[in-house]
């Protein structure tokens, strides 16, 4: 019973109704755009040419059962989450470390700057040089996407703990350990979760430009009528050699959707080990 | 007004005895003298007011008893311990000095009552079990219950300042060192949190020293009120408030506190004018 009207409120959340109809306004504004020449006789310009919703979503409707898709979205989230998970792994002790020593502040972060202004798409020949395969190489730019903004984030977030918290602990008879481990670590956290929300965003950003430009990685290249094995982003170059245009846009919301869902997910999960934040 | 002492214990430490302190800042050659030949003594349980002008020097002083900075020169004896003095510029930081800051510094990712527990833990002389019930148990005696699991983000300033305190009695110290808590109080909390700081007070005889702007604030909670000459500070006139402890809201409308204020009034504002046209910033 409750649950039911929990459920309603939700859905009748007035932001959340604004949000639905702005969707389906967007949606309709497509489909009038893209069948303007059929139904005004009058091709509206840019999105004439794009196909209609209703004719992507048919289309999305058969590759939902062609493995071939599932398989290219899922080798890019693989990509995403080593790329990602790396970048965390190497990127918040690293900022960590910078924070704290500024000796090795010092000696790291002129190298740092100058590595920080190169896109990451800039690495891509470089990377297929130096890296054995396809797939290590997709994932070192990935890894670059997320690497600096992570770093970046958490050294700013450590220094600007308020020394006070150092001088209270430290007065409390805290160890230099229990100091890390109780005020820089939780102090830190909540600049940790904003970088790697970023670097989320960037990386999914990377992926699909790396896989179309190294064409696809390694695990059979383009083979397949959807470019399987090839991840989203070679999905999507497929597509357009091929002549499929309602399923580059396929290929393009799914990248969209699973964005969105994977930033959301670092989202609860931020908010959740930082519980002091949603008290405000 | 009662004269029966509602004092449970009489404090017999937390004597603290600055001689000739002494510290010279020295940013790109500009000497700048801080804190000149300051000597003052406070004895166990005395809760000592320094009031002055901002930027006079209370604070340096304040940070060479809690072992944050160095003294150019001088002695800092706590109990007959020598906290610095020749040789050692700089005291320890540690649990018998815990000091309450301006702003507060309640660690925002911890729960009210693991900001509490925190030193007792942190010290080794309670398990986390034992330290979580004292601290709850000391909450509760300070009009703290219920806010145990909230975070210092979701209570009001007031009640911050005093999660606060109750944090720093925690430690057992001798001296609680006291930099301006209330300041960013409106007049009406801060009412509420004297009487409550004076409730803690008579239950803890803990010896205090309290920097405060506020010259009402001085005499209503002190036992003495120590007024610093503006930069370099050193104590220009200390008054010895003989109105008896306990103290109630009562006694700001007393005559005796009128004539306290009176006195000091004239020594304090002499310091502010100094102070502004030395063109310290005021505020």
């Amino acid at each position: 019973m409750r649950l039911a009207e929990e459920m309603k409120k939700r859905l009748f959340d007035p932001t959340r109704l604004r949000a639905i109809f702005a969707i389906v306004v967007f949606v309709v504004l497509w489909e009038l755009g893209s069948r303007s020449k059929d139904w005004f006789g009058y091709a509206a310009p840019w999105i004439s040419v794009i196909p209609a919703p209703d004719a992507v979503i048919v289309v999305w409707w058969g590759l939902l059962g062609d493995a071939g898709y599932w398989q290219s979205g899922y080798l890019s989230l693989l990509r995403v989450l080593s790329g990602f998970g790396a970048a965390l792994l190497i990127g918040v002790p690293l900022g960590l470390l910078m924070a704290l020593s500024r000796n090795f502040y010092g000696i790291v972060f002129p190298t740092f700057e100058v590595l920080r202004p190169i896109p990451p798409l800039a690495w891509v020949p470089a990377a297929i040089i130096f890296w054995p395969t396809q797939e290590l190489s997709i994932a070192f730019i990935t890894f670059l996407g997320a690497f600096y903004t992570i770093v970046i984030n958490t050294v700013d977030g450590a220094k600007s703990i308020d020394p006070r918290y150092f001088e209270a602990a430290r007065a409390m008879g805290s160890s230099g350990w229990d100091v890390f481990r109780r005020i820089i670590l939780p102090g830190t956290l909540p600049s940790i979760t904003l970088g790697a929300a970023v670097g989320m965003g960037i990386v999914w950003e990377v992926v699909v430009a790396a896989e179309m430009i190294s064409g696809g990685g390694s695990s059979m290249g383009g083979a397949g009528a959807s470019g399987a094995g090839g991840g989203l982003g070679f999905f999507i170059w497929n597509s357009y050699t091929g002549g499929s245009y309602e399923q580059i846009v396929v290929g393009m919301l799914s990248i969209g959707i699973a964005g969105y869902l994977s930033s959301g997910g670092l989202r609860m999960l931020g908010e959740w080990i930082t519980p002091w934040l949603r008290v405000r | 007004m009662s004269a029966t002492p509602l004092h449970k214990k009489v404090a017999t430490r937390g004597h603290l005895k600055i001689q000739d302190a002494h510290k010279v800042y020295d940013p790109e050659g500009a000497a700048v003298l801080a804190v000149d030949n300051c000597s003052l003594e406070i004895q166990p349980g005395e809760i000592c007011m320094i009031v002055g002008p901002s930027g006079c020097g209370k604070t340096t002083l304040l940070n060479a008893i809690a072992g944050f900075h160095s003294l150019t020169s001088g002695t800092i004896h706590l109990d007959g311990e020598m906290l610095c003095g020749p040789g050692k510029p700089k005291a320890e930081p540690g649990a018998d000095r815990i000091v309450v800051f301006q702003n507060g510094a309640l660690f925002p990712w911890k729960t009210n009552l693991e900001n509490v527990a925190f030193g007792p833990i942190m010290q080794g002389t309670m398990s986390p079990q034992e330290a979580r019930e004292k601290a709850r148990a000391i909450m509760a005696d300070a009009g703290l219950s219920g806010m145990e699991n909230n975070y210092p983000g979701e209570i009001s300033s007031g009640v911050r300042r005093r999660v606060e305190i109750v944090r720093a009695l925690m430690n057992d110290p001798k001296v609680l060192l006291l930099d301006e808590p209330y300041r960013a109080l409106d007049s009406l909390t801060k009412s509420v949190m004297h009487e409550a700081l004076l409730e803690i007070y008579y239950r803890n005889q803990v010896t205090i020293f309290f920097i405060t702007h506020d010259l009402e604030e001085a005499i209503f909670l002190g036992h003495r009120v120590v007024i610093m000459t503006t930069r370099p500070c050193k104590p220009k006139k200390i008054l010895t408030v003989d109105i008896p402890h306990p103290r109630d809201y009562s006694v700001l409308t007393s005559p005796r506190f009128r004539e306290l204020m009176d006195e000091t009034m004239e020594a304090v504002h002499e310091e502010a004018v100094k102070a502004f046209a030395a063109g310290e910033r005021e505020g």
